[in-house]
């Protein structure tokens, strides 16, 4: 009885079946890897995707409302590019400083594009196209054309990638306060379930006393505010700010919440899911060199296991949902 | 009868062209347009810049013009543009090997001297090529590079951009053909090519998944700027035995430069943007002064970079080969860092 129940359990939930994904995925490269499965290349698979993972929760919020945001990278380019430049050029050398730079440079971006999306009604994937052409091109105007800030410019802010606290990576405890900070948020504030709520019925939201608006906006600014750390992260990961740092990384951001369940129509998704999306993301970039596929191929495997993931996820959903309606209907 | 009428119309256009210069050549000077492949690379704009000071010191002027895009088309708008003024000279960096040709055979066509550096147009399309380094030449020096680090033996591992790049390929294949031909790289051994797409998260990756795979890995060879510094910062924050080289950019990789244990990368190579810009503008000058054609086996004076001979390019058409890259050590990069 109780060992039904616990079956039940598992496949009755989107983000155990993911879980169990990623520990097939873990020991199927394990098998063929076993360097893979070292506290050290574990805690450097979270630091090289760091940047993902960080933003994946900022796609979530803007999935959740049914949005888009092709946008993100280039204002992580903007942001990290602003601060790559302040620093090599002496302006600020505090690494604190810097980051709160680059997230307020992020905000000021989603800012303009909530507005655009939220008070304009601008498609989302039309809006977020426009500012991926200006922040982008923003970002090379910020670096004199082209400049790049390498580890010499960058002073002591690059340490901050390399500094452990309790024998942890810093930027992997920015992604852990992170995923806390928003697990809390998106499940027990109200703001948090407000979300929710103009994701899975606008007009219900509305009708009920919501400003829907401004919850748009402030979706399109927690993105923004994310790109913008995600702009540091990534300066001070790779100790160099180049102009066209991440270009087409929107996509994996993207693809991480896709995996991990978020629904592209809005209202459904999880932080949990976003994590273990991204998990299974960062898991599959790390695993094919690994593996030792040829390079053209690596891709396309990718792209594949992408699919594989998502339709697996799909169908077990599927029959978990009948399962559940059965239930209800006896 | 046509033909001739053709023939004498064109030699008397080229009398004009050629006479123009001269004529107007001490009161104006030369008039040279200098066509990038887009705006905002920083790389390029070393060059560009060198060659600028260089003409505008011997009294000419140089205009430098980006197209919209990085393209041929938006180049063919620009010299379009380009071609009803009154330039000397054209000296391009190609968007394309052949889209442009009929746009620059008009050039040539109009009494323009027409030159190409950094990335060449086809050998119609142009009267000569400035190279800033041979592939042979880039591939014999990493080649060695490898040697000296590895200490004569071991693995060593390429890292690449993507599996597609053009000039990665070329460097790639030339150095595994300098390897196979000389007896004194016997012992060394490739074990494989990996590309990082020059995205630093990817080149990390394959960094680590190189030195996970072949735990005795002696020396990796990134020939790409972002590679090299990806790979040169992973290898340093995790104190690697192994060592690295390849192409980078001086500025970038100022932080990891060294021969100590502290410092990943040894020494590595770049060409030398600077002298590229200079020679350029030298050939460039050469041409418009009818100093030269571009025709093979003529020499001419690169004010203080010496002599140069015209030589045969690998498409058929004619190049100045600049010379051997620069090496980036820890004598001087501190002072090239400054620059790049």
């Amino acid at each position: 009885m109780e060992k039904k129940s616990f079956v039940k359990k598992i496949t009755g939930s989107r983000e155990a079946l993911l879980a169990i994904i990623l520990i097939i995925l873990f020991a199927a490269i394990t098998v063929v890897s076993p360097s893979f499965l070292t506290p050290k290349s574990l805690m450097d698979m979270l630091k090289n995707n760091a940047v993902t993972m960080v933003m994946a929760l900022g796609m979530l919020c803007v999935m959740l409302i049914g949005g888009i945001d092709i946008s993100i990278m280039s204002t992580l380019a903007l942001s990290g590019m602003s601060i790559g430049m302040l620093l090599k050029y002496e302006h600020i050398s505090n690494t604190f400083l810097a980051f709160v730079i680059a997230m307020a440079i992020g905000t000021a971006c989603g800012f303009l594009v909530g507005m655009v999306i939220s008070r304009a009604d601008v498609p989302p994937i039309i809006a977020t196209m426009g500012f991926m052409y200006v922040f982008r091109a923003m970002g090379y105007l910020v670096s004199n054309g082209g400049e790049w800030a390498g580890a010499a410019a960058l002073g002591s802010f690059k340490n901050f990638a390399t500094t452990k606290v309790l024998g942890i990576n810093a930027v992997i405890w920015v992604i852990i306060v992170c995923y806390v900070i928003f697990f809390f948020f998106m499940k027990w504030t109200r703001t948090g379930r407000k979300i929710y709520a103009v994701g899975s019925n606008p007009s219900a939201a509305e009708v009920s006393g919501i400003n829907v608006k401004n919850i748009k906006l402030m979706v399109y600014m927690i993105m923004g505010f994310l790109a913008g750390l995600g702009g540091a992260l990534q300066v001070s990961i790779y100790a160099s700010a180049m102009p066209d740092m991440q270009q087409g990384g929107e996509m994996d951001v993207i693809a991480a919440c896709v995996i991990g369940g978020v629904s592209m129509s809005g209202g459904r998704g999880t932080v949990i899911g976003a994590l273990l999306g991204s998990l299974v993301l960062a898991t599959i970039a790390k695993a094919l060199p690994l593996v030792g596929f040829d390079a053209l191929w690596q891709n396309t495997i990718k792209g594949i296991m992408i699919l594989v993931v998502v339709v697996v996820n799909v169908i077990l959903q599927r029959v978990a949902d009948r399962n559940a309606l059965k239930g209800r209907e006896m | 009868m046509n033909k001739k009428l053709v023939s004498t119309l064109l030699c008397g256009a080229m009398v004009l062209a050629s006479a123009t210069p001269a004529f107007a050549g001490v009161a104006d000077g030369q008039k040279i347009a200098l066509v990038g492949k887009s705006a905002g690379n920083a790389f390029f704009e070393i060059a560009a810049s060198s060659f600028k000071e260089t003409v505008e010191a011997e009294g000419g002027t140089v205009e430098v013009v980006y197209p919209e895009a990085a393209t041929a088309d938006a180049q063919i708008k620009v010299l379009d543009n380009l071609i009803s003024q009154d330039f000397d000279a054209i000296c391009i960096s190609a968007n394309d090997v052949n889209a442009l040709q009929a746009k620059l055979e008009e050039a040539m066509d109009a009494g323009i001297k027409v030159s190409s550096f950094d990335s060449a147009p086809n050998k119609d399309s142009r009267q000569v090529f400035v190279n800033q380094a041979g592939t042979v030449a880039v591939a014999q020096a990493l080649m060695d590079a490898v040697l000296d680090i590895a200490g004569g033996e071991g693995q060593w591992a390429i890292l690449s951009a993507t599996s597609q790049a053009a000039n990665q390929n070329a460097w790639i294949d030339a150095m595994k053909k300098i390897m196979e031909e000389d007896e004194k790289y016997s012992k060394l051994e490739l074990v494989e090519v990996a590309y990082g797409d020059d995205e630093p998260q990817k080149s990390t990756d394959q960094t680590a998944a190189l030195l996970e795979k072949y735990p005795d890995l002696k020396v990796i060879c990134a020939p790409t700027t972002v590679g090299i510094a990806a790979a040169a910062k992973y290898l340093q924050d995790n104190e690697s035995a192994c060592k690295l080289t390849g192409l980078g950019l001086p500025s970038e990789m100022l932080e990891y430069t060294g021969a100590d244990d502290e410092h990943s990368c040894p020494y590595f190579y770049l060409w030398d943007m600077q002298g590229l810009g200079k020679l350029s503008a030298y050939a460039t000058s050469a041409l418009i002064s009818d100093e030269i054609t571009g025709a093979l086996d003529e020499t001419f004076t690169a004010g203080d970079l010496g002599e140069y001979t015209i030589t045969e390019a690998d498409d058929g058409g004619t190049e100045i080969v600049l010379g051997l890259p620069l090496q980036f050590n820890s004598d001087n990069i501190e002072e090239m860092a400054k620059l790049y």
